[in-house]
């Protein structure tokens, strides 16, 4: 490949990546390399972890990972942007309280959710505002919001729990497809994965994601509304974060205050583990699902062998970690090596971001 | 990106101005040796953000005691206000640092867990131990855990959001792991360790007097040592740190290690307060330390902002908590209370940034 650059200089494109071949391109990166480790992971369960096969851990395993599936899809494009949401788990809370008390006060459970969801988008809404319009580091606005939202939702149902749910929404939550052993929540996320995956890889709106988080002066003067960008990922990340409040309502019949706390964390060690930066502009969806997935094989297989989910902590942090670190390493190995230096292009951001290394 | 927009006065509305009589606020801006010693000091405090928060942590209590004469005019009521907050405000300070260098410790909460189990197994397994050994013992552990999170950031080139995020697992994980079901109860500890979560000094519980001994020695070195002030230079520019030849990596490894250090102390100081360490201990609570840094004026941007004001944020959220329910307002309200506080104080901080920008660009374009 160094041949390829060296004869035509002219026409060569400066960036590392198009250096390479196609093939190397679609194969070596980041989400194919969480996307085998996630197959990895699963061959072995299934060989080597007795139940794993079973008929009852797939259907287990969706439904465990499912909010987290439906939350990592906006989280991923608002990490892309370069901004960060920690308030996604107290909109889940605050939703999930609203269905109760509003359930509880005679209202049927569809009108309830509806009103969850509107809550959600408001909760969006504000974080948006603050964010995108007044320009407040996300960071802190959403530390803020997480513990308001968190604050309105314990608030309002003190210590108590909303149980009376009727067994007809509950089917629904915990239902599967048919026959299969996919439950139903799936759909709804399926769907949503669709539109995500066109909204951020096939639209010129996704293409204004990327840009904003490469450098979002650039992005504003190619022609990208950055604030109504950044507004419309918040709003719809409360949103989302709502319906998955919900169904986590309905899955566990039970509405509580602290329902869905530490959720966040879990979501953006996800996206993270996705591949996505934390600096923003990289990442790809279907990397962050493996990685959402990759987390849920690992925490169902070790469940299964009873390994404590204290352990299971401990891997995923591992993961989390090593999946940051192993790009700088690889980038100062390959430096040091004189022979392959010119043919391997450095690790995205080497050393010099440790000055910069930010929130 | 915003902060370039309001450099540019888009009017001149005090243009009629001498420079020879400006404002205070304007000089202490532009020129601070234009005034008094005195006077700059004075004008310094008064419009410091530590004495703002620290006035709305001074209504707070006077509107709780007027409602309830206990909450501070009781032996109890006393103690409570400056026991509580102490391990809070432990935390607040080393996160602080750790902010101002525009990096982030979400891992405290583990660390904590982790040493106070640590103290607890220590005296399970050595009953003779001497409290300050176990001390000592806990801030070292405290300070490895935050090497090694410093390292990953300092050396590895990666944001410390996300190394601090991976490590608050490990670090959980470990110390579940290693602990099982058990629990350390008051009965497993000395009677001595017990007092020294309830002993008072002149009616000051020994507990507050080793967080404030803390603030004060972290206080005093931001404010004045040279290591201090190139923190605050790395938080502003950390490229412009590394092209004025300041010694980086090192510092920011020290941030590290100094919030690590805290975060064991304070899981030792845990134990002896309260006497139980279950597995929930420290859960959430770096969260509640980076509000109160925030809170107290430290930019989550990095720079600016002292440990002053983080202490006095942590004492403001705890007391918050205790006012509450003599407020007549249910306790579970407490962090939605919080919450409002936070978004306010970064509003505040957004508008005091905007006001000051084009203060100076006016200054600027009247000379």
């Amino acid at each position: 490949m160094s041949t390829a650059s060296t004869r035509t200089p002219a026409a060569v494109r400066t960036y590392d990546a198009y250096s390479a071949p196609l093939w190397k391109r679609v194969l070596l990166t980041r989400e194919t390399a969480v996307i085998a480790l996630t197959v990895a992971v699963i061959i072995y369960s299934i060989a080597n972890v007795p139940n794993f096969d079973g008929p009852l851990t797939l259907k287990f395993l969706l439904q465990d990972i499912a909010p987290i599936l439906l939350i990592a899809l906006p989280m991923t494009l608002i990490i892309i942007t370069g901004e960060i949401d920690l308030s996604v788990a107290s909109i889940m809370g605050l939703s999930s309280v609203l269905l109760g008390v509003l359930h509880e006060n005679g209202m049927s459970v569809p009108a309830a959710a509806l009103l969850a969801l509107l809550a959600g988008l408001v909760c969006g809404a504000l974080n948006g505002f603050l964010i995108a319009y007044v320009g407040l580091p996300s960071l802190a606005v959403t530390i803020g919001t997480l513990a308001l939202f968190r604050g309105i939702a314990v608030g309002l149902l003190g210590t108590k729990a909303v149980t009376d749910f009727t067994e007809k929404w509950s089917d629904l939550a915990t239902g599967t497809i048919g026959e299969s052993r996919i439950p139903l929540v799936i759909i709804p996320f399926a769907v949503l994965a669709v539109f995500f995956v066109v909204l951020l890889h096939f639209s010129t709106f996704g293409r204004g994601v990327y840009d904003i988080g490469l450098n979002d002066e650039a992005a504003h003067f190619t022609g990208v509304n950055v604030a109504r960008t950044k507004f419309i990922l918040f709003v719809l990340s409360g949103v989302v974060s709502a319906f998955a409040g919900i169904y986590f309502t309905l899955r566990f019949g039970s509405a509580r205050g602290d329902n869905a706390t530490g959720y966040e964390l879990q979501v953006i060690a996800a996206v993270l583990l996705g591949g996505v930066s934390i600096f923003g502009g990289r990442g790809r969806l279907h990397g962050v699902l493996a990685g959402v997935v990759l987390i849920g094989v690992i925490s169902s297989a070790l469940r299964l062998e009873s390994v404590t989910v204290n352990v299971t902590n401990i891997i995923v942090g591992l993961l989390l970690v090593a999946s940051v670190i192993l790009p700088s390493v690889l980038g100062w190995a390959g430096s040091r090596l004189p022979r392959k230096a010119s043919a391997a292009p450095p690790g995205p951001r080497p050393n010099k971001d440790a000055a910069s290394a930010g929130v | 990106m915003s902060q370039t927009d309001v450099d540019r006065p888009d009017s001149d509305p005090g243009a009629g101005h001498d420079s020879q009589e400006v404002s205070v606020s304007e000089a202490l801006l532009v020129e601070p040796s234009r005034l008094s010693p005195t006077r700059r000091a004075l004008t310094t405090v008064l419009r410091s953000r530590e004495l703002s928060i620290f006035l709305v942590l001074v209504a707070v209590v006077v509107l709780a005691t007027s409602k309830n004469e206990s909450f501070l005019f009781s032996a109890d009521g006393w103690r409570n206000f400056l026991l509580n907050p102490s391990i809070l405000l432990l935390l607040a300070v080393g996160q602080g640092v750790v902010i101002i260098t525009r990096n982030v410790d979400l891992s405290v909460g583990s660390v904590m867990a982790l040493t106070a189990y640590l103290t607890g197994r220590l005296f399970l397994e050595q009953p003779g131990l001497p409290v300050v050994v176990v001390l000592v013992a806990c801030l070292l552990v405290g300070a490895l855990l935050g090497l090694v999170n410093g390292a990953l950031v300092a050396y590895g080139g990666v944001p410390a959001l996300v190394i601090t995020l991976g490590t608050l697992y490990i670090y959980r994980g470990i110390m579940l792991t290693w602990a099982g079901s058990d629990r350390i109860n008051a009965g497993d500890l000395p009677r001595e360790f017990l007092q020294l979560g309830t002993r008072t000094v002149m009616t000051i519980p020994v507990l507050t007097i080793i967080a404030f001994v803390v603030l004060a020695v972290v206080g005093y070195y931001l404010h004045t040592a040279r290591g201090g002030r190139e923190l605050y230079a790395i938080g502003s520019d950390p490229d412009a740190a590394v092209l004025y030849g300041l010694p980086v990596r090192r510092r920011i490894l020290a941030a590290f290690v100094l919030s690590g250090a805290l975060a064991g102390l304070a899981g030792a100081l845990y134990t002896a307060r309260y006497g139980t360490v279950s597995s929930n201990v420290g859960l959430g609570i770096e969260l509640q330390a980076v509000a109160a840094a925030v809170i107290g004026g430290i930019a989550i941007f990095g720079g600016s902002g002292t440990v002053w004001g983080a202490a006095i944020g942590a004492f403001l959220l705890v007391t918050i908590n205790r006012a509450l329910p003599s407020l007549g307002i249910e306790d579970f309200w407490q962090r939605a209370v919080v919450g409002a506080l936070i978004l306010g104080a970064i509003v505040l901080d957004r508008v005091l940034a905007v006001r000051q920008a084009r203060r100076l660009a006016e200054s600027r374009d009247h000379s």
